[in-house]
């Protein structure tokens, strides 16, 4: 007996190992940390190299003019090597190749070449320029400023306004067309329904979020355009409101999804308590449920627009992609997704065209992430007031 | 009034049975000792000061109301509260001299040591033979013969090998609630700790299935020392040869069963014993 | 005892509610209804009218057949380029996004303190991930891994005029499209994981098991249906996603098969697109067109069904666990 006990106590001796004697766990435990942070870590890529390819133009380094200020060969000397470099439009070798005779020769052709050039008011100005981007300009041949995105012209104009315009007209479109009726399915489905159509009517809506975003692009072109022209009679087939209401497609099961769980997240008791004192079943989803609930549907609209906003394909096939300025939903527009899918292809890596489009993303994504943002928010303080943890 | 005139509750404390006699265990040498042991969840203080120690392979059942700390106590003894946010453990906890509570002590060793029995039976889904395989496996076992062995001892020791020996590579799910819980009796002692935490082991069985634990508890005794919580009263009488009785995270008494039973010095503890309150 | 009636303070019948309340709950009731039955309405429509006009041109003639000849030639093209490229994107991105998304999610439910700055951080940044427009994906795609990473590949290891990694190619896509499921993959894998009784885990580690041992011998194993919802909505969401891939790597056409990853290829959904909007003449090749979306549905719709159902019966059964 004593023997054993002693044996028994020298086994406990081992407990003091300690943590040193599993280093591989160790180990493999701060992989799983390092690797959790990924979704930090793309967050933080996209923002950095989507921002990267964009910097010139926010800091001002680009410029689009298509003529130069022609400098005299008389103030030659008053330039650096520098500045006179960059403005031969010289690598350094060549330029260091080059004899003082030779630049003046260049400096020469330069103003020759300068005065043979189509002569257009607006050839000097740097488009890309806040100024050009988000301010109306009266260009040549324009009476009064306008707002004009033309990248492929003589004068490259880059204002984003029409842009803007597009895509918010064809979100609007979409949310108005969508949440009302997500949200009424989503009340139907969490507080009347019977449980029985509950277990097959949420999967059955979500199954719309399976549909690809080209199909319903495809859809739209094809069979709505049609359709709806035909139905209300306007002009172009292709607008903002035939993308809009595609759109809107696309978003109500995100806009359902989460109404339906904010609705659902309403402790039961509230209900059965209104019940109890007499009211119908929908008196007390109209006027106990939904107002409990009504961050959690504001939280829907915010991330349904944040979803609209950032949808390209279906903007790009069903818009009709002019980029006019106009108050009309039945006009063809131009959203910035579309803009972006549609014409990076042509540019030129590094050009100042191809360094806008990135801004209309870089754009787009903190758009989207401030909508993001505020929406789970929302979501996230509604649900610890309803679980009274707040 | 005086215990004497309190109407005991029925039930016996089997003092003819050998080894039951709690007078005969005083000479057994304290194994688990505790000191000034308190416990926070967060800012709110579950277990206070609490000092005694347990003797070794006796059972010692906790008894007390709900909410009176004594599974948290419990799973101390085997440093299960290291798995919740935002606890802390003050004061020494003491397995034959060791303290556990040390932060160098490795929980992984304690806890092959100390073993434990929940209150809702949890096999894993895995077939029965495999339920004790995986415990062993952990131990680094790996000889087939080896584990086919000790399945079957520790079947037969937790009174379980007769129902399922010609069902062993059947799922555990399909057993009954009894059968789980004496499963997991079953692997928790193929491992062969010194110690078995039991955390209301019968509390979700039927009477039938509860008295084959009692039984099984008491045949452990032999080779195990036990520490059980339990909410029932008879059960504590039943089974146990010592009883602490805890209120509002207080050690309020701690004692024989017989004493506790019949006569305790506290008048909470003859309040809550009789039925008074909790 | 009083055994007598009480008095009737509400003589029986219909006088609890006016008949206003009934035409109210009916309207309301009806009027959610309706929205309800309109989006399934709206739902049927499509999908029939997919079926119905697609599957006249739907063989397995056109499954097999190339774009050797003439891809908007309703008699000969077919779209098996399409799949094949479709099919590698997708599987070499469940390749990276699986075990990123899984070990993620391992680390919020199995480590993380639930109210931590780091986990809320985490917490944040993949639900703002998930929010992420999917031309900006595309842009990323472009900017990081073939201006960024392809780029500097080249520089170090293939010095040749023609670029090998800084160009479109399948294996860019991929991974672009990895990084917009991983939001996908980590969500479902999370639900499955909270779906494992906390009693297991316990059982495991009370037997000695460490924290990682309980994890990949226990709970994983468990979670494993979870993991697969997760992994098939994921490609499911990605097989149909053309903006992504517009600049990373899928090309208008292709004479031949991607010989590597490093090739660009042909895309299901992206030849939707080109059909659509590119056709010489839209009536013509209406067939065509209608029968890959047909297949593209096909494959994306099978994979969503499926996930819905493997996730429909884990939350049963995790309803029956707890």
């Amino acid at each position: 007996m004593n023997e054993k006990q002693t044996d028994a106590a020298r086994s406990w001796e081992s407990l003091r190992k300690g943590h040193q004697s599993r280093p591989l766990e160790w180990l493999v435990e701060r992989g799983i940390f390092l690797v959790s942070l990924s979704a930090i870590v793309m967050i933080f890529l996209i923002f950095a190299f989507v921002g990267r390819e964009a910097w010139p133009v926010v800091a001002g380094k680009m410029n689009s003019s298509s003529v130069q200020t022609v400098i005299p060969v008389a103030e030659m000397d008053k330039q650096s090597p520098a500045e006179l470099r960059a403005y031969l439009g010289l690598t350094k070798a060549k330029f260091d190749s080059m004899d003082l005779e030779t630049r003046k020769l260049m400096m020469e052709i330069k103003v020759e070449a300068d005065k043979e050039k189509p002569v257009d008011k607006d050839a000097p100005v740097n488009t890309t320029a806040w100024h050009y981007l988000f301010r109306p300009h009266a260009w040549t041949g324009y009476e009064k400023p306008s707002y004009i995105w033309q990248p492929i012209s003589l004068i490259h104009k880059y204002n984003l306004v029409p842009l803007i315009i597009g895509s918010l007209k064809a979100t609007l479109v979409a949310l108005l067309f969508s949440v009302p009726l997500a949200l009424a399915a989503a009340i139907y489905v969490s507080q009347l329904a019977p449980a029985w159509a509950k277990e097959w009517l949420k999967p059955a809506i979500e199954l719309l979020a399976g549909i690809p975003s080209v199909v319903l692009g495809f859809f739209a072109l094809i069979v709505m355009a049609t359709v709806l022209q035909n139905v209300f009679g306007y002009e172009s087939r292709l607008n903002a409101f035939v993308a809009g209401i595609a759109l809107g497609l696309a978003i109500i099961p995100v806009v359902f999804s989460i109404a339906e769980d904010a609705l659902t997240s309403v402790p039961r008791s509230y209900t059965q308590a209104a019940l109890a004192l007499g009211s119908s079943r929908w008196q007390a989803a109209w006027k106990i449920v939904l107002p409990a609930a009504i961050p959690g549907v504001f939280a829907a609209v915010v991330l349904g627009f944040g979803r609209a906003i950032g949808e390209t394909m279906i903007v790009l096939m069903a818009s009709g992609n002019a980029s006019i300025v106009s108050g009309s939903f039945f006009d063809s527009t131009r959203t910035m997704t579309a803009t972006i899918a549609a014409e990076l292809a042509e540019t030129v890596t590094g050009g100042h065209h191809y360094r806008i489009l990135f801004l209309i993303g870089a754009l787009l994504f903190i758009v989207t992430f401030a909508a993001n943002f505020a929406g789970d928010m929302v979501m996230h303080r509604l649900k610890r007031k309803l679980e009274g943890k707040a | 009034m005086t215990v004497s005139e309190i109407t005991l509750p029925k039930f016996k404390v089997d003092s003819a049975r050998p080894g039951a006699s709690a007078e005969e265990h005083s000479s057994r040498a304290p194994l688990i000792d505790l000191k000034n042991l308190s416990f926070y969840y967060g800012r709110s203080q579950a277990l206070k000061d609490i000092s005694f120690f347990i003797r070794e392979k006796v059972v010692t059942a906790f008894i007390g109301p709900s909410g009176c700390g004594k599974s948290t106590l419990l799973r101390c003894l085997n440093r299960m509260n290291d798995l919740i946010d935002g606890v802390r453990v003050e004061g020494e906890m003491r397995i034959h001299g060791h303290d556990i509570n040390s932060p160098e002590v490795d929980v992984i060793e304690l806890r092959k040591r100390v073993g434990m029995v929940f209150q809702r039976s949890n096999p894993f889904p895995k077939s029965i033979h495999e339920n004790i395989a995986y415990a062993l496996r952990l131990q680094g076992v790996k000889d087939r013969s080896e584990i086919d062995g000790i399945v079957e001892n520790s079947l037969r020791g937790a009174a379980l090998w007769d129902e399922v020996k010609d069902r062993l590579h059947t799922s555990a799910l399909g057993l009954s609630g009894g059968q789980q819980q004496r499963l997991c009796i079953a692997r928790a002692i193929a491992i062969k700790p010194e110690i078995i935490l039991m955390d209301e082991p019968a509390s979700a069985l039927d009477p039938l299935a509860t008295a084959k634990i009692e039984e099984l508890v008491l045949d452990l005794k032999r080779d195990y020392t036990i520490v059980i919580v339990t909410h029932n009263m008879q059960q504590a009488a039943r089974i146990s040869d010592y009883t602490a009785f805890f209120y509002l995270g207080e050690l309020i008494e701690y004692d024989t069963t017989t004493k506790i039973f019949t006569n305790p010095a506290k008048k909470q503890t003859e309040d809550y014993v009789t039925g008074r309150f909790g | 005892m009083n055994t007598a009636q009480p008095p009737a303070i509400h003589p029986p019948g219909r006088h609890f509610r006016t008949d206003g309340f009934y035409a109210g709950s009916f309207f309301f009731t009806g009027l959610t209804g309706l929205a309800t039955f309109l989006i399934l309405a709206i739902l049927a429509i499509i999908l029939g009218n997919v079926v119905w006009e697609g599957w006249g041109s739907f063989s397995w003639r056109f499954l097999t057949g190339g774009t050797e000849r003439d891809m908007f030639s309703v008699e000969n093209a077919g779209v098996l380029p399409m799949i094949l490229g479709t099919a590698a994107r997708v599987i070499l991105m469940t390749i990276f996004v699986i075990p990123i998304g899984v070990i993620t999610a391992i680390y919020l439910t199995e480590y993380a303190r639930s109210g931590s700055l780091w986990t809320r951080f985490i917490r944040g940044a993949v639900n703002n991930l998930a929010g992420v427009p999917s031309i900006v994906f595309g842009l990323f795609g472009l900017g990081f891994f073939i201006a960024f990473a392809g780029q500097n590949l080249d520089r170090m290891f293939h010095a040749g005029a023609e670029p090998h990694w800084g160009k479109p190619a399948i294996l860019w896509a991929s991974l672009t499209l990895a990084v917009m499921t991983l939001p996908v993959v980590i969500v479902a894998t999370e639900e499955s994981l909270k779906a494992i009784p906390s009693g297991l885990r316990e059982a495991s580690l009370a037997l000695g098991a460490t924290k990682l041992e309980t994890i990949f011998k226990i709970v994983l194993p468990q979670a494993l249906p979870g993991i697969m919802t997760g992994g098939i909505l994921a490609v499911s969401r990605a097989a149909g996603e053309v903006a992504p891939i517009l600049f990373t790597g899928a090309a208008y056409y292709m004479a031949s098969l991607p010989k590597s990853f490093t090739d660009q290829f042909m895309d299901l959904g992206y030849h939707v697109f080109i059909l659509s909007t590119q056709s010489p003449d839209i009536e013509r090749t209406r067939p065509l067109l209608y029968a890959t979306v047909l297949a593209l549905l096909l494959l994306t719709f099978t994979l969503n069904i499926v996930a819905i159902f493997v996730r429909a019966r884990m939350r049963r059964k995790m309803r029956a666990a707890h």
